[in-house]
C-alpha cells in the first residue's frame, strides 16, 4: 500500500518550512495543504488539538507535531530509501546536532519576533540579542561546509528555515546580517544551491509582505 | 581523562539533573556525580556548556552533552544493549518525543508559576494550566501505556523520564501551593508510586521532605529578588 503523507502548513512559516526541506531531502511525495491561521481548519484542530499550530505531518491518516520532531519522524521512517540520513549516525553527533537545533529554537525565533513587533529601546536589544544568536551559530559553524560536517544534515534544516526571514528582520531593525555574519551568509548561499533548500523556503519579499499584513493588523507600526 | 569514563554535574533537587540519572541508571552506567554547589557555577559547568551555563551536563570521555532530553537520548543511543528508552517504532517516537516537549515547554512554566506567582489571576490561570495539561497527559498515559504500568508500557521510557524527573516538584507544589494536581489523575497517581518505586528511580529520587525545604528556600529567594 502507498504512503499517504499530508503537510498542513502555511508558506511563510519557518517551522513548516522544516517539514517540507525534509520530505524533499528523503524525496517523499506528498500533498501540501495551505492552512489559513486565521481560520484553521478542521483538520488541523482535529489532528493537533493540543497546540492548534502547524506544520502537522499526517502519515497514513496519524499525525505528527513539532517540526524538529516531524523532520526525525521522516528521517526515521524513510531511512532505508537510499536518500542522505539528516541526522549522523554516532550518538555525539546527534546529540550535538539536537543541541543546536535546539538552541535556534530557544533563542533565534524570540530574538526574531521581537524585532518585528518593537520600537525604539526594545527594538535595539532586540537587534543585539538577535546578533548575539547568529554570531554564536556562525562560531559553531566554524569553517565547516555546513553544520553537519561535510554533509548538510539536522542542524542545517533547522536553521536555513530562517534564512529567508532575514531579510524581514534587517528591514524592521535596518541592520545587515552579512555585515555581522559574513561566514553564515556564505553558508546560507551554499545552502539554497541545493534544490531541497531553494523549492522548500519561501520568497522573503512575500514573507515580508505577510509581516506587513500582520503588523497592520496586530497594531504593530 | 579515560575515553569512556563519565561524569554528571548536577545538583541533587533538579528535576531534569534527574532525568540524566535514571537514564544512566537504567543502562547501568557507573558515573560520578559532581555536585554544583547552590548559587554558584563551577568552572567545569562553564567550560563544559558555556552556551547555557545549566546543569545537567554530562561528560562522558572527552565529550559534553546538554540538556536534559538531549542526555537521555544519547544515554540511550550510546549504550544501544541495554533496556530501550525510546520506543521502537518511530510513530510512538514521535509521540513521546511531542509530550516530552509540551511537559518542558507548557506544563512546567504553569507549574512553577503556580509557587512564584502573586496570589490572584496569573496564579488561577497558572493552576488551571497545569491541571489541564496533567489531564491530557493522564490521557496519553492510558494511549501510551497499552495496559502496563508506565508510559512505555511494561519497563520505564522516555515519557516516564521526561515526566517524572518533575514527579517530586509535583507533590512539593500541591503541598506548598496548597492545590491538588496529579491527586485528580487516577492513573497518574498510580503511576507515580510505580514509577517512584522503580529500581532505576528510588535511590535517586529526592526525598519530597528534601524538596519542600529547597522549594521554600528558592520560592522566598525569587520573590525577593523580584522585588528589588
Amino acid at each position: 500500500m502507498a504512503d499517504e503523507v499530508v503537510l498542513l502548513d502555511t508558506f511563510f512559516s519557518m517551522f513548516g518550512m522544516r517539514a517540507r526541506l525534509a520530505l524533499a531531502e528523503k524525496g517523499i511525495e506528498y500533498e501540501y495543504k495551505e492552512e489559513n491561521l486565521g481560520d484553521k481548519s478542521p483538520v488541523l484542530l482535529e489532528m493537533n488539538p493540543v497546540h492548534k499550530k502547524i506544520p502537522v505531518l499526517i502519515h497514513n491518516g496519524k499525525p505528527v507535531c513539532e517540526s524538529l520532531i516531524i523532520v526525525q519522524y521522516i528521517d526515521e521512517v524513510w531511512k532505508d530509501n537510499n536518500s542522505p540520513s539528516l541526522l549522523p549516525s554516532d550518538p555525539y553527533q546527534k546529540a550535538q546536532a539536537r543541541f543546536w537545533a535546539d538552541f535556534v529554537d530557544k533563542k533565534l525565533y524570540d530574538a526574531g519576533r521581537r524585532l518585528c513587533t518593537t520600537k525604539g529601546d526594545e527594538l535595539e536589544t532586540a537587534k543585539k540579542d538577535f546578533i548575539e544568536v547568529l554570531k554564536l551559530l556562525e562560531a559553531e559553524l566554524g569553517e565547516k561546509s555546513y553544520f553537519g560536517g561535510e554533509n548538510f544534515g539536522f542542524g542545517d534544516v533547522a536553521l536555513i528555515t530562517y534564512s529567508n526571514w532575514f531579510y524581514s528582520y534587517e528591514t524592521c531593525g535596518n541592520f545587515s546580517v552579512e555585515e555581522h555574519c559574513p561566514k553564515l551568509m556564505e553558508w546560507v548561499k551554499r545552502c539554497m544551491e541545493k534544490e531541497s533548500v531553494s523549492k522548500s523556503l519561501a520568497d522573503p519579499k512575500k514573507i515580508y509582505d505577510s509581516i506587513l499584513v500582520f503588523k497592520k493588523k496586530h497594531g504593530f507600526e | 581523562m579515560a575515553s569512556d569514563e563519565v561524569k554528571l554535574l548536577g545538583a541533587w533537587p533538579s528535576p531534569y539533573v534527574l532525568r540524566a540519572r535514571i537514564a544512566l541508571n537504567i543502562k547501568r552506567v557507573n558515573y560520578e556525580f559532581l555536585e554544583e554547589k547552590f548559587g554558584t557555577k563551577s568552572d567545569l559547568l562553564l567550560k563544559s556548556n558555556p552556551v547555557h551555563k545549566k546543569i545537567p551536563v554530562l561528560i562522558h570521555g572527552e565529550n559534553p552533552i546538554a540538556e536534559s532530553l538531549i542526555i537521555v537520548q544519547y544515554i540511550d543511543e550510546f549504550w544501544a544493549s541495554g533496556p530501550q528508552i525510546l520506543p521502537s517504532d518511530p510513530y510512538n517516537r514521535a509521540v513521546a518525543r511531542f509530550w516530552a516537549a509540551y511537559i518542558d515547554d507548557k506544563w512546567y512554566p504553569n507549574a512553577r508559576a503556580i509557587l512564584m506567582a502573586d496570589e490572584g489571576e496569573a496564579k488561577k490561570a497558572a493552576l488551571q494550566g497545569a491541571i489541564e495539561g496533567l489531564n491530557l497527559l493522564e490521557d496519553a498515559f492510558l494511549k501510551c501505556s497499552n495496559g502496563g504500568k508506565f508510559f512505555g508500557g511494561d519497563k520505564i521510557g522516555y515519557l516516564d523520564i521526561a515526566l517524572g524527573g518533575f514527579l517530586g516538584w509535583i507533590r512539593v507544589i500541591e503541598r506548598m501551593g496548597d492545590v491538588t494536581l496529579i491527586g485528580n489523575c487516577p492513573n497518574l497517581l498510580k503511576w507515580g508510586e510505580n514509577f517512584a518505586g522503580d529500581d532505576s528511580v528510588k535511590d535517586v529520587l529526592p526525598e519530597t521532605e528534601k524538596l519542600f525545604e529547597v522549594a521554600k528556600f528558592i520560592v522566598a529567594k525569587t520573590k525577593a529578588s523580584a522585588k528589588h
